[in-house]
């Protein structure tokens, strides 16, 4: 039965403008790459941004830096790296074709998400009740003001943007765990699985870079 | 197809990677001096990163075209930080240039 | 003569009616239509804004329009003309439709998201003309910072929103693009076996998938700073005006190349037709594309010479811009030995393409002018820049794309245009787009800046012969329009290879059937064949 129900969705897996399964699978593979590139360099501005800034004012963004909590952005950046663990894994158990493996640990994928989320909104607080958000609340007038000002305009913005593509990829998650969970997997089809999984991995990689140029200065 | 890894890579590979965030946090008690403190963390971030890209991401076991693509990326962001920062470095170097 | 005979086959246009097949269709030559139309209402609108400018500017004095009011007619002018005409007009609309023709394929490998990027570049349409309703933006296309986080009163957000949507557009295509190349070419069909018009628009989708997100993190910090009052353009944070510029040009430089490439490859397609030659040079023609790809990207800083850019950077960026004018000069070499005892046919596709040659290589060795750092300091801002842009933006890529238009006019309706009032309309073009541009080259020269709607008086004639000559311009666009209609329902069927070309996209009938072939084709000439293809009996 569950034979059946897996060569009738891999015979509908198959789109009619290819002439077979690997080179849709390669042709997909290619395309979340190339999409891939383009969100390198979607934050790659930022990035440049942050380093322009950085090194004209070294002294204010060590200020701003240090107004950040470390011991909650390393538990993030942990968070974040064994999310990426279980999604490789869930690709693993998607390539050997145990579905309620591939369940579970896209689940599992998607609690640490929300975990990281839900640290990152605690965080957002502490620093709201510091008086530290521009536009909001700004209320810092120590040394270097303007430009701690600048370092929380790049904090906001960055993990913010962060954050919503951590939630395009638990929207994405949340598509792949319905269509685990209806047994549209197997050996032979789970390009979907492993595409998200590539996202993913390029989110966490956005976060790997930015837990120390937003907590470790100085 | 794409290759299948064993488990016991991505384990270690993840070991790896919590000790590297271990090992960023501690080190940044240690105060370090400007220049060196922000290449120490972005080094360990560049490894961190590779060891996501080619294991987690599979590119170690990937096409050559993939590895072109992510050259690309690398590149690319290379680039424009270096280009930019090209004007910034230099100005002011004479002045009233 | 079967003029009024309906098509016996079965094809994508016939296959189904109604506006749901329309607009739930995933054959990319439909939505390539859907695209026809989008860009060509765009055209319009931005042809609109360019029609009030030039009236206002056929008087020294500002009695047409205010300054307000004007400064919001070249922004939108700029916004959708760049936008929502050049940068899709090529690829959505020719490049959807031949580039799985051209490589054999059924269709491109994503046609969902095919369909996807035309409603994506539709909604920052809608946001881009409601901003034009309720008063527009007067910022220019550029948006420079701080008058547009801080000082200007238009819609901004709106505006920025709007282009920030729309390239997610350009990049799906461009996505769709570079992955159906590489893995659903038919086979034999090696990459030095591609129409040079399909390496062409692969080194374009290059250019979108690393350039656009650039400008889209740009407009969206200048959206984050206009909304919440405080960003990282501010001064008053230290924060420096001019990186905006930086970021915005990285893109809007490469963008540029995003615009001309496209129809350097239909002009090779047209070229090697109707001389019927070989390309010379094919694999340089070829490179030269990657290279303008790449080069692109390293000279953005030759729109900020006189912005406090660094000395030594835009020295750098000099240097580099002189040196991307060399794979284009390569080009139009080759092009030109092509043409060197060929059995020349003057058709209009062939004579949009002769007018692509001349009037392209005119504005882009004034690009070099430009790019001189002494030159550019005088004439930087003034009529003189316009007049280069225009050269190459519609003596180029516009010739190229209604040369285009024509050439590929029977394969995609099925039906031949009229070739008398094409090549009316042509030479209505060349007449008309010179006499509107090259007075503006003199009009900058002698320091007539742009984006004023006001010029000393001495500068009347030369602006009254280019709104004279826009006129003109106007006409030669609006006659094709017509007659390419009316040769939908009146003109003789087209049959599959009425140019006698070689190319994969000739081997199926016109218009092609929904899955394009009947059975893959297999490649095994080397590509334009001409010299091997045999004799026929002429057509009709």
């Amino acid at each position: 039965m569950a034979e059946q129900r897996t060569a009738l969705a891999q015979k509908t897996a198959l789109a009619h403008q290819f002439d077979d399964l690997a080179q849709q699978h390669e042709a997909s593979n290619l395309g979340m790459w190339a999409f891939l590139l383009t969100e390198v360099m979607f934050f790659g501005g930022l990035f440049v941004s942050y380093t322009v800034y950085r090194t004209a004012y070294l002294a204010g963004f060590i200020a701003g830096s240090q107004h950040l909590n470390v011991l909650l952005g390393t538990l993030n950046t942990a968070v974040l790296l064994s999310s990426s663990l279980t999604m490789a894994l869930a690709v693993h158990a998607a390539q050997e074709g145990h579905t309620r493996l591939l369940s579970r640990f896209l689940l599992l994928t998607m609690f640490l998400g929300l975990v990281f989320l839900g640290i990152k909104g605690y965080e957002y607080a502490l620093e709201y009740h510091e008086g530290l958000v521009p536009a909001l609340n700004f209320a810092y007038t120590g040394l270097h003001a303007p430009q701690v000002k600048l370092f929380m305009i790049f904090y906001f913005v960055m993990t913010s943007l962060h954050a919503l593509h951590m939630l395009i990829g638990l929207s994405l998650l949340t598509v792949l765990a319905i269509l685990a969970w209806r047994r549209r997997f197997s050996t032979t089809y789970h390009t979907p699985v492993e595409v998200i999984g590539l996202y993913w991995h390029f989110v966490d990689i956005v976060w790997i870079f930015l837990y120390p140029l937003l907590y470790l200065v100085g | 197809m794409a290759a299948v890894i064993p488990r016991r890579v991505y384990y270690s590979v993840y070991a790896i990677l919590l000790g590297l965030v271990l090992l960023t946090w501690g080190l940044s008690y240690l105060h370090l001096s400007h220049p060196l403190s922000v290449s120490v963390a972005l080094t360990i971030a560049i490894v961190k990163a590779l060891l996501v890209v080619l294991f987690f991401m599979h590119v170690r076991y990937s096409s050559w075209l993939t590895w072109v693509f992510v050259g690309a990326g690398v590149a690319w962001m290379g680039h424009i930080l270096i280009l930019t920062m090209s004007d910034y470095l230099t100005r002011g170097i004479v002045s009233g240039w | 003569m079967e003029s009024t005979a309906v098509t016996q086959h079965a094809h994508y246009l016939n296959v189904r009616y109604g506006l749901r097949s329309w607009l739930l269709t995933t054959d990319h030559k439909r939505i390539a239509l859907l695209y026809l139309v989008s860009i060509t209402f765009f055209f319009f609108v931005g042809g609109v804004a360019a029609t009030l400018m030039r009236l206002e500017l056929m008087t020294p004095q500002g009695d047409l329009v205010q300054s307000e009011t004007y400064n919001r007619l070249f922004t939108m002018h700029g916004i959708i003309m760049i936008f929502f005409f050049l940068i899709p007009s090529i690829p959505a609309v020719l490049g959807n439709f031949l580039v799985p023709l051209m490589i054999g394929a059924r269709d491109l490998a994503f046609p969902r998201i095919n369909l996807l990027s035309w409603y994506v570049f539709d909604l920052g349409g809608v946001f881009t003309l409601v901003a034009l309703i309720a008063g527009g933006v007067d910022t220019g296309w550029t948006f420079y910072t701080p008058y547009s986080t801080v000082y200007s009163n238009g819609y901004v957000v709106l505006t920025v929103v709007g282009a920030f949507i729309t390239g997610f557009s350009s990049i799906l295509t461009a996505l769709n693009f570079v992955v159906t190349i590489h893995t659903m070419r038919a086979p034999g069909l090696t990459w030095f076996r591609l129409p040079l018009f399909l390496w062409s628009l692969y080194a374009t989708s290059i250019i979108i998938i690393l350039g656009t997100p650039v400008l889209a993190i740009s407009l969206v910090l200048v959206g984050v700073e206009r909304i919440f009052h405080v960003g990282i353009f501010d001064p008053t944070l230290g924060g420096d005006p001019v990186l905006f510029q930086h970021l915005f040009w990285f893109y809007s430089h490469p963008a540029v190349y995003i615009m001309v490439l496209p129809s350097m490859g239909v002009v090779s397609e047209l070229i090697t037709c109707f001389a019927r030659k070989r390309p010379f040079g094919y694999t340089f023609i070829a490179f030269s594309s990657i290279a303008i790809a790449v080069l692109g990207f390293f000279v953005w800083g030759h729109h900020m010479f006189v912005s406090s850019q660094s000395v030594y950077a835009s020295m750098v960026f000099s240097f580099l811009s002189m040196l991307v004018a060399i794979p284009s000069a390569v080009k139009v070499f080759n092009w030109t030995a092509t043409l060197y005892k060929g059995a020349i046919a003057y058709d209009a596709p062939l004579l949009y393409a002769l007018g692509f040659i001349g009037l392209f290589t005119m504005g882009g060795l004034t690009g070099i002018f430009l790019a001189a750092l002494a030159v550019d300091v005088h004439v930087t801002d003034t009529y003189f820049v316009v007049a280069h842009f225009h050269y190459i933006m519609v003596g180029g890529t516009v010739m190229a794309y209604l040369g285009g238009i024509h050439y590929w006019w029977p394969k995609i309706s099925g039906r031949l245009y009229p070739e008398g009032w094409a090549k009316f309309a042509a030479l209505l073009v060349f007449v008309g787009f010179n006499l509107t541009f090259f007075p503006q080259y003199v009009l900058g020269y002698l320091g007539m800046p742009r984006r004023y709607h006001t010029y000393p008086d001495e500068f009347q004639v030369l602006n009254v012969m280019s709104s004279a000559g826009a006129s003109i311009l106007a006409l030669g666009y609006v006659i094709p329009l017509v007659y390419l209609l009316w040769s939908l329902r009146y003109s003789p069927l087209a049959g599959p290879n009425p140019w006698e070309a070689t190319g994969l996209e000739w081997q199926t009938p016109s218009p092609p059937p929904t899955d394009n072939f009947a059975v893959t084709p297999v490649v095994t000439q080397p590509p334009y064949a001409y010299d091997t293809q045999e004799e026929e009996a002429p057509v009709g």
